[in-house]
């Protein structure tokens, strides 16, 4: 007779913990009156419609059992995004549902259950992405797949009845204009970085005079804390703008933008040089020595064999760089620099969450999407470097 | 030959200026106002005096300390788990949740823990945990995945037991990197501890923001200056210390 053996996947005994206890025991959306009294709880069968609340717990069991157990990738895939996209669409079913009709006081917003089931599904689908080993253009697409879905999401307006959504109806027009000036400093930051970083890790590696005095330099600069080094920027640059003719013109100010710009721009400098200094370092000698029999000038080696080579190593400093100053671009806002920070201040300080997301939720959407698509090129340069040198 | 002797002893002496300076600034300020008083404007206080500069120093050590230690604890058994026979299907798992940890401004994470548990500490104190965990565990992962083979083996034929291996061998190998990641975690968190006085939590960016509320240049200045030379103070004590266990682990540091 043979026996049922019965597997669990030791990941999915975690998930399924946590799908349990969000599904049945968290809220799943929080009702509030108006938009900063506290919240009354609300549970899966309460927030939805009398068919559909069974009908996202039967989802939810089915694709616990499924994390559960050892189960094909590809079935594991579908349980984590057909979940994942259910959630999306029933929160904004549960939004509508619970607001009294005709009522534009009434805040629905998504509580700690909901949170809990996105994370605990997005852990399986990262789970299911990592075993994967996914190429980077597989990874690309998938990235514009879910910015297509959840932009699809917002333009039905089917989360318009959800609080965040209500708070960026109140300020749409500010939204964008404070989103434009947060990529502006961060992407103009690292282009600025990258003019200057380059060179001067270039120079570091050739002359090693230079090499320990800037990495200290710059070292330092990376221990004083953001908030100061925004602030420190005022005196400098406010002075600049009253003595320098022009400078006003161009719209360097001792407050607002220009210091938040150079301060991510010193905070980026770091990265670009310290990894051109190590992607140079780690061209293979042979490769050199090559190059000069070959012939080449010290420029043709540069740009056609030391500079090629080190591309990967330089990219990578350029991802640090990029994540990290979209997320300390948020702190330009406390210098009138403008931002999400904007948003997320202003939250802080109304104690409104709803405000808070709306400055955090895109930023962290920024960062992230800008990791996975740098870490695709970078994947891809570097394996083509090992295709070309091998 | 004299020339090198005074490279030698230039740092420490460098050093020692600079605690002295600290100590005395924390514990005097009212002596360095002659220095700050041009940058403040309409009479303004030149020191802040809204506080003592020690009180807020130690808060602020206290709150790194704390969420350092969490986080090193709670990192390096992370680490160790998913090195073992018994997690290692967690490894590539972990790595990509590290990866992902990593995009969260610290900003977004401190304004999203105060509906959790309130003002003050607590938020910050999960902003800096979540950080510093990351560059701990990377390095304790680097450190106990690239043991030299031929040590593992020779503790195994020596008929240790999985977790004397762990105790006697593999830590104190990878000792020397798991500090440099906790070296990193500290010097990050001594940073974005600042950031926390926006939830008003006590720390040293208290005097920074009142600064920049109020047009306090002076402020500015010596809130971020005491926390720029902690952090080149403790980032270099730590990296002695790191120097010092791998010479005892016999290894070359680089």
């Amino acid at each position: 007779m043979q026996v049922m053996t019965v597997r669990f996947d030791k990941l999915g005994v975690v998930i399924a913990a946590i799908i349990a206890y969000a599904a049945f025991a968290a809220p799943f959306a929080t009702f509030r009156a108006n938009r900063i009294v506290p919240g009354e709880a609300r549970s899966i069968l309460d927030s939805l419609p009398a068919a559909v609340g069974p009908l996202l717990l039967a989802i939810l069991v089915i694709a616990a059992i499924i994390a559960l157990l050892k189960t094909p990738l590809v079935l594991r895939l579908a349980a984590s995004v057909i979940a994942l996209a259910a959630l999306a669409i029933l929160i904004g079913v549960a939004g509508s549902f619970l607001t009294p009709e005709g009522n534009t006081f009434a805040r629905i917003s998504p509580a700690s259950g909901f949170w809990l089931l996105i994370f605990a599904f997005t852990l399986l689908l990262a789970d299911v992405l990592t075993r994967l080993n996914l190429s980077p253009w597989a990874r690309l697409g998938g990235l514009v797949i879910a910015a297509l879905a959840i932009g699809l999401l917002l333009a039905s307006g089917s989360w318009n009845s959800l609080s965040i959504l209500k708070e960026y109806a109140n300020r749409a027009d500010s939204f964008w204009a404070e989103g434009s000036k947060h990529v502006t400093l961060a992407l103009g930051s690292l282009a600025a970085a990258v003019v200057v970083g380059l060179p001067l890790g270039i120079l570091c590696h050739r002359v090693d005079k230079f090499r320990a005095g800037v990495l200290n330099v710059l070292n330092i600069i990376q221990t004083i804390p953001s908030i100061a080094l925004f602030g420190l920027l005022i005196a400098p640059l406010g002075w600049v703008a009253t003595h320098v003719p022009g400078a006003a013109a161009l719209g360097i100010r001792g407050i607002g933008a220009a210091p938040a710009f150079l301060a991510l721009f010193l905070y980026s400098l770091l990265p670009v040089v310290a990894n051109t200094v190590v992607g140079l370092a780690g061209v293979p000698r042979a490769a050199n020595d090559a190059a000069r029999g070959m012939g080449m000038t010290d420029r043709q080696r540069l740009f056609g064999v030391e500079f090629p080579l080190a591309f990967p190593v330089i990219l990578t400093g350029i991802r640090i760089v990029l994540v990290q100053n979209i997320g300390l671009a948020t702190i330009a806002a406390l210098i009138g620099g403008g931002g999400f920070g904007v948003f997320v201040f202003q939250g802080v300080g109304q104690t409104a969450m709803d405000l808070v997301l709306l400055g955090a939720v895109p930023t962290v959407a920024m960062a992230f999407a800008a990791a996975i698509i740098l870490d695709a090129v970078i994947e891809m340069t570097a394996t083509k470097r090992r295709v070309e040198t091998a | 030959m004299k020339e090198a002797g005074v490279k030698a002893w230039l740092p420490s002496l460098l050093r020692l200026v600079l605690v002295v300076l600290l100590v005395a600034f924390v514990t005097n300020p009212g002596w360095f106002e002659p220095l700050l008083k041009p940058l403040t404007e309409n009479n303004a206080p030149a020191i802040y005096n809204q506080g003592s500069l020690l009180t807020l120093t130690l808060l602020h050590l206290r709150t790194v300390l704390i969420a350092t230690v969490a986080a090193t604890i709670v990192a390096v058994a992370l680490a160790i788990l998913v090195t073992r026979p018994a997690g290692v299907e967690f490894l590539p798992l972990s790595r990509s949740l590290v990866n992902i940890g990593q995009t969260f401004p610290p900003v977004a994470v401190l304004a999203l823990a105060v509906p959790a548990v309130g003002f003050g500490e607590k938020p910050t104190l999960i902003a800096l945990f979540l950080y510093g965990l990351l560059p701990i565990f990377e390095n304790a992962l680097t450190g106990l995945t690239t043991l030299p083979a031929n040590v593992v083996e020779a503790a195994r034929g020596a008929g240790m037991t999985g977790w004397q291996r762990l105790v006697q061998v593999e830590l104190p190998l990878s000792a020397p990197i798991i500090l440099g990641g906790i070296r990193l975690s500290v010097v990050i968190s001594l940073a974005t501890a600042t950031i926390g006085s926006t939830v008003a939590a006590r720390t040293l960016g208290e005097v920074i923001i009142a600064g920049l509320l109020s047009n306090n240049l002076a402020f500015v200045l010596q809130g971020g200056l005491i926390v720029a030379a902690l952090a080149v103070l403790i980032y270099d004590g730590l990296s002695a210390i790191e120097r010092y266990t791998a010479r005892r682990m016999g290894q070359e540091t680089a």
